[in-house]
């Protein structure tokens, strides 16, 4: 069959998927075998890749170190759920219009949107600090939250209009034809059936909230209680050097919660990426 | 079915949400930004129109190589991005046992903050104690440690090499989904005519990914031109500006020395560089569209 592979061919590939796999995951387990190494040992050379009476101590002491960093898993979790939100709020029907009504200037609108793309945060800094501080946001909330709204809606809409296409018109003509509003088949025809479709922008809107929040919030926002995790994790170091360990721990305390997250939802994900992408 | 007036005014209610937000986050301060770099724009209370003398400020020798070095990084970290994206893509789509498995475990880098992974890389940089300056001497493949960021040479690679990292998960992923998406029968009719592995690698699944190639590289090259995290985490910009691209530049001027203006005409050369690629992308792709057409 075309599909059996000889056993050298089989060494090759797993040899491949080694490799590659091993660029990909290296730094996570050396920043793990950190978060194991006590201070000392780090400090120390010869280098050592296994941590010699290592220990979890690490994962302890970081909340004494930095007191507030709960706060910032909060906060990063906080921001993250907000900026969803109102994607996902304004993409919806945006995404439906695209996918359904062919009006003049649609096409033109879409490629518009899609431009968006092209300015991502840093290029637009200065007026969107002007902006800021002239709605009165800078160090707060909505500092961080509003500019990331922006830059995660082009591929919000491309996603879920991709996938609104793929649903048969002839529902809607269907509850067309029965008397309903076209705001009536949007709610009870159409987003019922989108859901998949609406779970997965979510999902992959929320990773890119969570993985990007770092420029605005280092540049908006310069009070302590509202800092996301990245910005935070800087409380790690010290004056005279980085506590290396207790911020590996942290950093693997941070992530722990998206990834359980992602790991429970990435059949939707992984379904719902190759949908928006192959389709283009 | 024609389009009735009531069908085009509500598609404009459905779209008037995002349209306002986006025109007053991006389009508006896209705008601005044109405006302000012709302004001496600081922190002081008055601001002068000052014409092109911003322009005519950054065009001297060290913006000139500020610019080479950006599109050299960005050329590297782009290439390589897609050489082992379409790599990883064609081992994970071998089918084996574990690729399940395999194929989730490419996703880290994209879905952890940003910032976390590039503190890891920071670390493993580092030349007394990191693991690279370790693992190396260890294996007596150098004398001394090399602090990989405190050498133009090694830092500037080191952050192309952090780069790519955190890009090559969507490629890949992307990679994956063209190549799956080839019709099966293909394959089966070359392997049916006794073409070998590598064969049929090069002459089926190369050239159906070339639109694939074309659409993940300009998407890539956007994403890496803009990018900002990676060197300002590692290096900002250093040692002796070595690792300087526009955007660390831009940020280090309008942010750093608050010369709006200055910064702003930074900014907008950005912008005109990055509208330069899409229109040389919508000229490939519509060539391409039209060749296979024919």
């Amino acid at each position: 069959m075309i599909n059996r592979y000889r056993w050298y061919e089989l060494v090759a590939i797993y040899a491949g998927i080694l490799v590659f796999l091993g660029f990909i995951l290296a730094p996570f387990v050396e920043g793990f075998l950190v978060s194991l190494k006590p201070l000392g040992l780090l400090f120390s050379s010869p280098y050592k890749f296994w941590p010699e009476n290592g220990s979890f101590a690490a994962y302890v002491t970081m909340w004494e170190s930095v007191p507030g960093f709960a706060r910032y898993i909060f906060n990063s979790f906080f921001i993250s759920t907000i900026v969803t939100a109102i994607v996902l709020i304004l993409v919806i029907p945006a995404a439906y219009a695209f996918a359904r009504f062919n009006f003049r200037g649609s096409g033109a609108l879409l490629g518009a949107f899609l431009a968006v793309n092209m300015f991502s945060g840093a290029v637009l800094l200065i007026p969107l600090f002007r902006l800021m501080r002239s709605f009165g946001v800078l160090n707060t909330y909505l500092a961080m939250i509003m500019p990331g709204v922006a830059f995660l809606i082009p591929s919000a809409i491309w996603l879920l209009r991709t996938y609104m296409m793929r649903i048969p018109r002839e529902l809607d003509e269907a509850a067309f034809v029965d008397g309903a509003s076209h705001f009536y088949t949007l709610r009870r025809v159409i987003l019922p059936i989108a859901m998949p479709g609406i779970t997965v922008v979510a999902i992959t809107t929320f990773i890119g909230a969570y993985a990007q929040q770092f420029i605005y919030a280092l540049t908006f926002n310069s009070k302590t209680e509202y800092m996301p995790l990245p910005v935070g994790l800087f409380a790690y170091f010290g004056r005279q050097e980085v506590i290396w360990n207790e911020l590996m721990a942290a950093s693997f305390v941070g992530i722990a919660p998206a990834v359980v997250v992602i790991f429970l939802l990435q059949r939707y994900l992984v379904s719902g990426l190759t949908a928006g992408a192959v389709k283009q | 079915m024609s389009v009735q007036r009531s069908t085009v005014i509500f598609a404009w209610i459905l779209l008037l949400p995002a349209v306002l937000y986006v025109t007053v986050i991006v389009a508006y301060p896209l705008v601005d930004t044109f405006i302000l770099s012709f302004t001496d724009a600081s922190l002081k209370k008055t601001t002068n129109w000052v014409g092109w003398a911003n322009y005519d400020k950054i065009f001297n020798e060290t913006f000139a190589e500020v610019i080479f070095r950006t599109f050299i990084w960005t050329f590297f970290s782009v290439s390589i991005k897609m050489i082992i994206g379409v790599f990883g893509a064609t081992m994970l789509n071998a089918a084996v046992p574990g690729r399940a498995v395999f194929r989730l475990l490419t996703m880290p880098p994209w879905i952890v903050p940003m910032a976390i992974g590039i503190f890891m890389w920071g670390w493993m940089y580092n030349g007394q104690f990191g693991m690279i300056s370790g693992v190396l001497q260890n294996w007596g493949l150098i004398d001394g440690p090399i602090a990989f960021l405190a050498r133009g040479e090694t830092a500037f690679w080191a952050t192309i090499i952090t780069d790519v990292w955190i890009g090559v998960p969507l490629v890949t992923l992307y990679m994956l989904a063209a190549m799956q998406a080839i019709p099966q029968d293909l394959y089966e009719a070359a392997w049916t005519d006794g073409a070998g592995r590598f064969y049929r690698f090069r002459r089926i699944t190369l050239p159906l990914l070339v639109p694939s190639l074309i659409t993940m590289s300009m998407l890539s090259l956007i994403a890496t031109f803009n990018s900002f995290d990676i060197i300002w985490i590692l290096t900002q910009g250093g040692p002796n500006g070595e690792t300087t691209t526009m955007i660390i530049d831009t940020y280090r001027t309008a942010i750093g020395s608050k010369k709006y203006g200055e910064g702003a005409a930074r900014a907008v050369l950005i912008c005109i560089f990055l509208s330069i690629f899409c229109f040389a992308y919508f000229r490939v792709t519509s060539r391409l569209a039209a060749g296979e057409q024919k």
